[in-house]
């Protein structure tokens, strides 16, 4: 009897907690719909038109460009943003949520740039085309660390593994071409991640003190390089590697709007595309992946069932290491034709952040990466639109929205249950 | 008769290098000793001096890199310490401007260690209740940036109200940042390392903005106003050299972090908490409570250490990237085991490397970012004690030597 009751209690609570989660979505998508309304409808006047320029600059794909009433769109934005509010408050969205959820948030985006550009044109197309290059070291980032914690291993090192990638792209791209260059940035991150694999396997030091040295080492010995070698004039060649040009896939690049923006870019970009694929794939839908997820929530049962956890797990990690290697060649090889100090810029963190505000799947990863990618474009252009935030606050937007997400206030993350401790068979 | 006596001393002997074998201490000088060698050989490695003696021949090159890193370390340690004839020398001369001179490499590395000391201290409290603070850099900067702010904005006030006030502001701006992840960790379960990662970043990226905006001196772009004359901790010294009042408020901050941890009931509370919180939840102590507040101080010693580095040092902030106290001072904490006391010892050694490194750049070419590859080996090697117990075969040391734990993601306590 007082057991059943202690169930019911139970059971009471959760739907509670779920009801209450509803509501606060609902209040959110409200006050985003309020937002809207009282911030920007109310400043525009209802005679000014917004020209949003469809095509990239450059492109030679065209795609008519929209122009309509700036006030007019902002009002009916705002209304739908209130309606879902209130009907998510009321009723609930149930498993569409998070999609009713992101919608808002692109309301609340297209009516902050209707407002910017109002009596003026602004490049949508350009600024989708930009958002996809950002995201990328931010996507592979986060799918570095995916794979690294869905094993169980917990890796603040990528922005260390990064931005040795990115270092030694540079080095041997300008010796040998960047083919290899790009490559051996590959092999660089993974053999980073070894000494953060025997560190955390191995030897069983607390993976985020394994991680914090390794990211202590990697910037010291990448700035003392450069600071040594790279700046002397007489080594100058040595960081002269150039980048990849941009090629565009034949036909899908014709597509009217999608296709400039997404098919007319440079290998990495693609290789961003196939790698979300192929580790969604390789994680939810093979035996490999399965076991994988069993070493990162389960270790001992996994154990148990004969799968070798060191085995596994330092695959992951050197595997992690090496797409960290590779977002960092993005850097030099892909970005900036050279390598600087200070060119990763956190962006290793920022793809943490993504892994978290994806919910460690690669797919909630690239849209979380898009996401910050978008934040960082809407930063860099923020000038030019007159918007009165300054963009230093709109690149908090991703921190703050991942640590949100963390606490579980609007939706739930959370990581595997084994991450950050160290796998010790019990001898016999 | 005679052999008794001999295998006594031998049997002490024996004793002794046992003890010496087992305990902690030899294992972190070796540690900090195998991490110069290794950073003495990328110096080596990195010269082009020295290649050039290997082709000549190759007992040559060995004595010409021995040289090198001789010469390295040893500018380390003139620019980090000063010239010790010098210094004897201008104390019997009397003359005051010799003695400024010659004194300034160590008094200025004292300068340098005044944050550290604090961050270590930050971080160690931390660690000694199970809670990673990678944060200490952001709360360092939060600090900083508010006691500038009280500082140039409060006018008027005598020094005495002043210096305190401002101190105050930054030390709450360094706690509620430490506060917010601590709270989400204890409520929420959130792991305070992504937390306090994210708030370094939402802190540079807020000092950034304040900097360039609302801060921003009207007649010098990307710097702050002047914090006010009365707001100036006190400096020992005439002007070329600024040791303040600082390193004596570190300095009693540690010693009172030792003694809270140590000597007190609260304190016991904090390491329960940080070697075992189920055992901890089981005996009554409130370690949600702990787990908020601990993050809390340490926010506070952090915003502490940028309050003194900007009222004793800079008097203004400018547009930078890092300041890299908060991060290394993860390093400074696990040198020292998380002991208040030893965190002034480490933290010195770190404030003396980051100082005379300057000197080394200079004399020998060696950028100074060879203090961080320094850094990391050291921190490497006493991360991993098994690793330095196999190169030098030492035993394994005496149960009991506990070690906080540190609680996993998601995981509520």
């Amino acid at each position: 009897m007082e057991n059943t009751s202690k169930v019911t209690k139970k059971i009471f609570k959760k739907v509670e907690k779920a009801k209450s989660r509803q509501r606060i979505i609902g209040i959110i998508m409200f006050a985003i719909g309020m937002l809207i309304y009282f911030v920007l409808s109310r400043n525009t006047s209802p005679d000014l038109e917004t020209l949003f320029v469809m095509t990239p600059g450059g492109s030679d794909v065209t795609t008519p460009d929209i122009t309509f009433n700036s006030l007019l769109i902002t009002n009916i934005l705002a209304i739908l943003c209130v309606l879902a509010g209130i009907f998510q408050y009321i009723k609930g969205f149930g498993k569409f949520t998070n999609i009713v959820l992101v919608l808002v948030g692109i309301m609340l985006t297209i009516s902050f740039l209707t407002w910017g550009a109002s009596g003026g044109s602004i490049n949508v197309g350009g600024m989708l085309r930009i958002m996809i290059v950002r995201s990328v070291p931010i996507v592979l980032g986060a799918l570095s660390g995916i794979l690294c914690e869905r094993a169980g291993v917990v890796n603040i090192a990528i922005e260390g593994m990064m931005i040795t990638g990115a270092l030694v792209g540079a080095i041997l791209g300008s010796l040998f071409g960047l083919w290899i260059g790009a490559l051996s940035a590959i092999i660089a991150g993974g053999l980073i991640a070894v000494i953060h694999a025997i560190l955390s396997i191995k030897y069983k030091v607390d993976q985020i003190i394994s991680g914090t040295i390794i990211n202590i080492f990697t910037i010291g010995i990448t700035s003392y390089l450069v600071t040594k070698i790279l700046q002397e004039r007489e080594w100058q060649y040595l960081n002269e590697s150039g980048i990849f040009l941009p090629f565009s896939i034949p036909v899908l690049s014709k597509i009217p709007f999608i296709g400039p923006i997404l098919f007319d870019h440079k290998i990495f970009v693609y290789a961003m595309y196939i790698l979300v694929i192929v580790l969604t794939v390789a994680l939810f839908r093979t035996k490999w992946g399965l076991r994988l997820r069993a070493v990162g929530e389960h270790p001992k049962a996994a154990d148990t069932l004969g799968i070798n956890v060191f085995k596994i797990r330092y695959v992951a990690v050197i595997l992690s290491g090496m797409l960290a290697g590779f977002a960092g060649s993005y850097f030099s090889l892909g970005s900036a034709g050279y390598f600087n100090q200070s060119m990763t810029a956190g962006r290793g963190f920022i793809g943490l952040a993504a892994m978290i505000f994806g919910n460690w799947t690669p797919v909630g990863a690239l849209g979380s990466g898009l996401l910050f990618g978008f934040a960082e474009t809407l930063a860099d252009n923020l000038q030019l639109l007159n918007f009165p935030i300054p963009s230093e606050i709109l690149l908090m937007v991703p921190y703050i929205l991942t640590m949100v997400v963390l606490a579980g206030v609007v939706g739930r993350s959370r990581g595997p249950a084994a991450a950050g401790i160290p796998y010790e068979k019990e001898s016999l | 008769m005679k052999e008794n006596k001999f295998s006594k001393i031998n049997n002490f002997l024996k004793i002794f290098l046992e003890e010496v074998s087992r305990s902690s201490l030899t294992y972190i000088i070796l540690a900090v000793f195998t991490g110069l060698v290794l950073g003495g050989i990328i110096a080596a490695a990195t010269t082009q001096d020295i290649y050039e003696a290997f082709d000549e021949s190759f007992i040559g090159g060995i004595s010409a890199s021995l040289k090198f890193i001789w010469k390295t370390y040893s500018s380390l340690f003139l620019g980090s310490f000063g010239n010790p004839s010098k210094m004897v020398s201008s104390l019997f001369s009397g003359d005051k401007a010799a003695m400024r001179t010659a004194f300034k490499p160590f008094l200025e590395s004292l300068v340098v260690t005044t944050p550290y000391l604090l961050t270590g201290v930050a971080i160690a409290l931390g660690f000694q209740a199970g809670v990673f603070n990678i944060g200490g850099e952001g709360q360092l900067f939060m600090g900083s940036i508010m006691a500038g702010w009280a500082g140039w904005t409060f006018k008027g006030l005598p020094p005495i109200v002043h210096v305190p006030l401002a101190l105050l502001i930054g030390i709450l701006a360094g706690a509620l940042w430490g506060f917010i992840p601590g709270w989400l960790k204890a409520k929420t379960g959130s792991h305070e390392v992504i937390n306090t990662i994210m708030m370094n970043y939402i802190a540079f990226n807020l000092s950034q903005y304040l900097i360039v905006g609302p801060f921003q001196d009207p007649n010098e772009s990307f710097k702050t106003r002047f914090i006010e004359e009365s707001a100036h901790l006190y400096r020992f010294f005439e002007d070329p050299l600024r040791l303040n009042i600082g390193i004596l408020i570190a300095i009693v901050v540690a010693v009172l972090a030792w003694y809270v941890l140590y000597k007190t009931t609260w304190g016991f509370e904090i390491r329960i908490v940080g070697l075992n919180p189920k055992a901890s939840k089981y005996a009554g102590v409130n370690s949600s409570l702990i787990t908020i507040l601990s993050l809390t101080i340490s926010g506070a010693i952090a915003g502490l250490a940028g309050s003194v580095e900007m009222l004793g040092v800079n008097f203004r902030a400018v547009q930078s990237l890092t300041t890299g106290y908060g991060f290394d001072a993860i390093a400074i904490a696990l040198l020292a085991k998380n002991n208040p006391l030893m965190v002034i010892i480490t933290a010195m050694l770190f404030g003396f490397m980051r100082q005379g490194s300057r000197v080394m750049q200079i004399n020998t070419g060696i950028p100074i970012d060879i203090i961080s590859i320094l850094q990391a080996f050291i921190l490497f090697f006493i991360a991993a004690p098994a690793i330095i117990r196999t190169i030098y075969r030492l035993k394994e040391p005496k149960q009991g030597d506990l070690t906080p734990q540190m609680t996993g993601s998601g995981e509520k306590i």
